[in-house]
């Protein structure tokens, strides 16, 4: 048995660390290919290009996702684009200087072999897609036009309108069906994962439920990889679809493996804000329009005139003002803070005071309507629908909404949990982003793990031999479909009252408040006390109408409130183990004199690893030792 | 406002169907429609009931999850507007709020390659199967060149992205008399053929997806032009004129 936590990041320097386990890695032969079986769970950027190119390899593979067709994953949702070093603008960028922005953006607390090598594979992506006829933003001349996002100050994010995630995955869900077509993939839409199979100590498979029938069924292979995406839902209000959802980590955690950092979720400041009770979710707005857009607040607190009636010296730019050197392309974290604190100081913008003022009218001076229309045109569109407000006649109005988790199922370099055969990829992983991502970096990684990682490393896998049958009659199987079956019968019976959307909003309501922007121990400590109760409460007072054995929606939402109400537990106990502020983790007691987070590298220079240790016991927390040897650890600042 | 929600209930794809009232007290004009429907549910769940099942997930109009026909017109038939962007107010239209409590009808997707699996919740696998006929560029992991050595003309890249923009909804078909995907396979063949990374196989993919047309249960297309103005998407029916197009050119080349 290896140890627990062993990272197995290739020796050697840091450039050569990819090129040198692609090498050492253990290939399978052409028939043995077709005789493995892959299951792939998720069919978002990293799911769908993981398998169709497991397929193209020639691996069975079964991809599987709960949406009514893959090409719905949320990834289609993600507007401003994908970072690449191609340095096609020739303003100095280079692999070197995307991983250097990407390990500072994550405030030092993300793997820099990992990293590294995200920013190395960055530029095959966007040759994969334009072979596939992704149809990226044009110069006139032909070539292919970049835009700046925020962390960066060179222009190297490739885009395709407001609309980049959505195209990127009609690249590889295309590819996904053709495969489908062939043979190649046994595509299962409307499954959702409900229990992971461990037979030998390894993954061998998953339990689903058929979301039409209700059909609890087993999925058997020589190795699972996980491609579920985030868990920023637990928040209940957040920029992720109604049906993303921790589900599927959270069964591979309670069967053993273990979770990283828990407690860093990334907060988006370019979003809609909050309005009304019954909102089902918050919307974004791309990150990008922050390149065009400056953001501002009132002087004065309380100022209830209209923007435009604001004169110019009546303004407060306040990131231009507390930021000089990257304006309003300072980082997430950093700007989504900023806004909050001129809200909590009484200068947000109505109606509720929870807003600030994103404006275009420089750039639409600067530029005219028509460019701007070029680049954002689906994004006016959509708020102009959501506000009844034309952007580039009066400000947009955001404010910060939970929508990325750099947290995730921990995995080593080659993508594979503590638990061998599982693997993890895409946001369900931990592994790049640190304490922070920077923007238009979650579809570059969901890509570099689909396309090229997790193909190589699973065919290592597979090749290291040692993988009897496992038959659907084993013990292991059958416990795993009964469990299964056991949790979802005693969610019908139920005898309670209250909708699992109660509970969602409760549970979101003690994260956004405790485990959000700003957190202490105090309030950490109340948090997952309250949250204990929650979960008592929601065993006895959940109502769950209609059978087991339907289509039935409200027991969907019931078993992923159930999984939230357990990871958002843990995602307290995380934040107040680590006592120190980083990146999107600002922990009060520990911050500069000027609010920004305060690390401790000497005692918290590590990954935060938790491991179940069963019902009745607190999970274990070990630590993966960070060490930064390209990139000395520096004090972040975007000023 | 007070509103009457009345809606198909329909248990699985082989109970009847029937239309059911719901009032809905004290709503917003501004709400999204389907806020009103959660409301609806979790009203239904505290009282025991089961709630409608209705297919939604972005809640921003692009992820194509949700389609309801919306007092008789497909997500509503407001212009580029998805269910899920559809407030109370724009589902009732210029003809709303006289004295009575207006109605707002939903009805699934209802089409003969759409089987209904329940309430409001059709089976659009018809719509991937044409995909993966032919509705591709094949583009194996890690045989692509340097993707600036083949220069896209930025109006061919822009037109491109104009038809790729369909996000699946299946409104087109919805709305068509017959049925027809047209609309959604010419989306796919303008996006693709419009591209030099597309040409290889271009008559090929037009041979392969009007084929899986004719297998997928779908209608001909007659040129009514409803699916045009039910697409939430603003996708032209010129794409159906590319598809006739490449069809006919691939099948002459053929020959």
């Amino acid at each position: 048995m290896r140890p627990a936590l062993e990272s197995r990041v290739p020796l050697g320097p840091l450039a050569g660390k990819w090129t040198r386990r692609r090498a050492e890695l253990p290939l399978v032969g052409p028939v043995q290919k077709r005789r493995h079986r892959v299951i792939v769970v998720g069919s978002g950027l990293a799911g769908a290009s993981a398998a169709a190119s497991l397929s193209e390899l020639g691996y069975a593979v079964t991809c599987l996702c709960f949406q009514d067709s893959p090409r719905r994953a949320h990834s289609v949702a993600a507007q401003g684009g994908i970072n690449a070093a191609k340095n096609y603008q020739n303003d100095g960028d280079s692999v070197d200087r995307l991983f250097h922005d990407t390990l500072k953006g994550g405030d030092f607390r993300a793997r820099e072999a990992n990293v590294y090598r995200l920013a190395e594979l960055s530029n095959a992506i966007i040759d994969q897609a334009v072979a596939q006829g992704v149809p990226f933003a044009r110069e006139y001349g032909g070539a292919l036009g970049n835009r700046s996002f925020g962390g960066a100050l060179v222009s190297r994010t490739f885009y395709a309108r407001g609309q980049t995630g959505q195209q990127l995955l009609l690249g590889a869900y295309q590819a996904l069906a053709r495969e489908a077509a062939r043979g190649g993939v046994t595509l299962l839409a409307r499954r959702e994962m409900l229990d992971l199979v461990v037979a030998g100590g390894r993954a061998r498979g998953v339990v689903t439920r058929d979301l039409v029938s209700g059909a609890v069924e087993a999925h058997l292979g020589d190795a699972v990889v996980l491609a579920t995406g985030g868990y920023a839902n637990a928040y209940c209000l957040s920029t992720n679809a109604r049906g993303s959802n921790a589900t599927a980590i959270w069964r591979a955690f309670r069967r053993g493996a273990a979770f990283a950092n828990p407690c860093f979720v990334q907060f988006h400041p370019t979003c809609l804000p909050v309005s009304g009770s019954h909102g089902a979710k918050l919307t974004l707005m791309s990150e990008s329009l922050r390149n065009d857009g400056r953001v501002w607040v009132p002087r004065r607190a309380g100022d209830e005139r209209r923007p435009e009636d604001i004169p110019e010296g009546e303004r407060d730019y306040f990131l231009e003002r507390l930021y000089p050197r990257y304006g309003n392309l300072a980082a997430r974290d950093v700007a989504s803070r900023a806004a909050k604190a001129v809200c909590d100081e009484g200068r947000g913008v109505a109606p509720n005071g929870r807003a600030v003022y994103l404006d275009l009218a420089d750039a639409l001076a600067r530029l005219g309507a028509a460019a701007l229309r070029e680049r954002y045109g689906n994004l006016f569109e959509l708020y102009e629908r959501l506000t009844g407000d034309d952007p580039l006649k009066t400000p947009l109005r955001i404010y910060p909404a939970a929508h990325y988790t750099m947290g995730g199922l921990w995995v080593d370099y080659d993508l594979m949990t503590t638990l061998p055969g599982l693997f993890a990829i895409g946001e369900a992983n931990f592994s790049d982003h640190g304490a922070n991502r920077l923007g238009a970096s979650a579809l570059m990684q969901a890509l570099a793990d689909g396309y090229f990682i997790v193909p190589a490393t699973v065919g290592g896998y597979l090749a290291g031999g040692g993988l009897g049958p496992v038959a659907a009659s084993s013990a292991e199987v059958r416990e795993a479909l009964a469990s299964v079956e056991a949790r979802t019968r005693a969610l019908v019976a139920s005898p309670g009252r209250r909708p699992a959307a109660a509970f969602h909003r409760a549970l979101g309501e003690i994260l956004w408040n405790q485990c959000g922007l700003a957190r202490d121990a105090a309030g950490l400590a109340a948090a997952r006390s309250r949250i204990g109760a929650l979960g008592a409460e929601l065993r006895e007072d959940l109502r769950v109408p209609g059978s087991p054995s339907s289509f039935n929606q409200e027991l969907e939402r019931a078993g992923r409130v159930a999984d939230f109400v357990e990871l958002g537990e843990l995602m307290c106990r995380d934040a107040a183990a680590r006592d120190e502020s980083a990146g999107c983790h600002l922990r009060t007691e520990h911050q500069t004199p000027d609010g920004e987070p305060a690390r401790d590298d000497a005692r918290f220079a590590h990954v935060a690893v938790w491991r179940y240790a069963g019902p009745d016991r607190p999970p274990e927390r070990l630590i993966e030792p960070l060490a930064f040897e390209a990139a000395p650890l520096e004090t972040r600042s975007y000023r | 406002m007070n509103i009457v929600l009345e809606i198909w209930r329909q248990e699985d794809a082989r109970a009847p169907g029937r239309l059911v009232r719901y009032p809905l007290e004290d709503v917003e004009p501004a709400w999204p429609l389907l806020d009103a429907l959660d409301l609806l549910n979790e009203r239904l769940v505290a009282a025991g009931e089961r709630p409608v099942a209705f297919d939604s997930d972005c809640r921003e109009g692009i992820c194509g999850a949700c389609g309801v026909v919306v007092n008789g017109r497909p997500h509503g038939g407001r212009p580029r507007t998805t269910t899920c962007e559809l407030t109370i107010a724009g589902a009732l239209g210029e003809d709303a709020p006289g004295a009575a409590t207006p109605v707002i009808t939903l009805e699934p997707f209802r089409t003969g390659a759409f089987p209904v699996v329940c309430d409001l919740v059709v089976d659009r696998s018809a719509l991937d199967r044409i995909i993966g006929a032919g509705g591709f560029i094949t583009a194996r992991t890690g045989s692509a060149a340097e993707a600036n050595v083949v220069p896209v003309p930025k109006a061919d890249a822009e037109r491109a992205l104009d038809a790729a923009a369909c996000i699946g909804c299946g409104a087109c078909v919805a709305a068509c008399p017959n049925g027809s995907a047209a609309l959604f396979a010419g989306a796919k063949l303008a996006h693709l053929g419009r591209l030099p990374q597309g040409a290889p196989e271009r008559s090929r993919r037009a041979l392969a997806v009007v084929e899986a047309l004719d297998q997928g249960g779908f209608g001909g297309c007659g040129l009514h032009g409803e699916c045009e103005r039910a697409c939430p998407k603003g996708i032209r029916v010129d794409v159906i004129a590319a598809l006739n197009r490449d069809a006919l050119r691939a099948r002459l080349r053929s020959r």
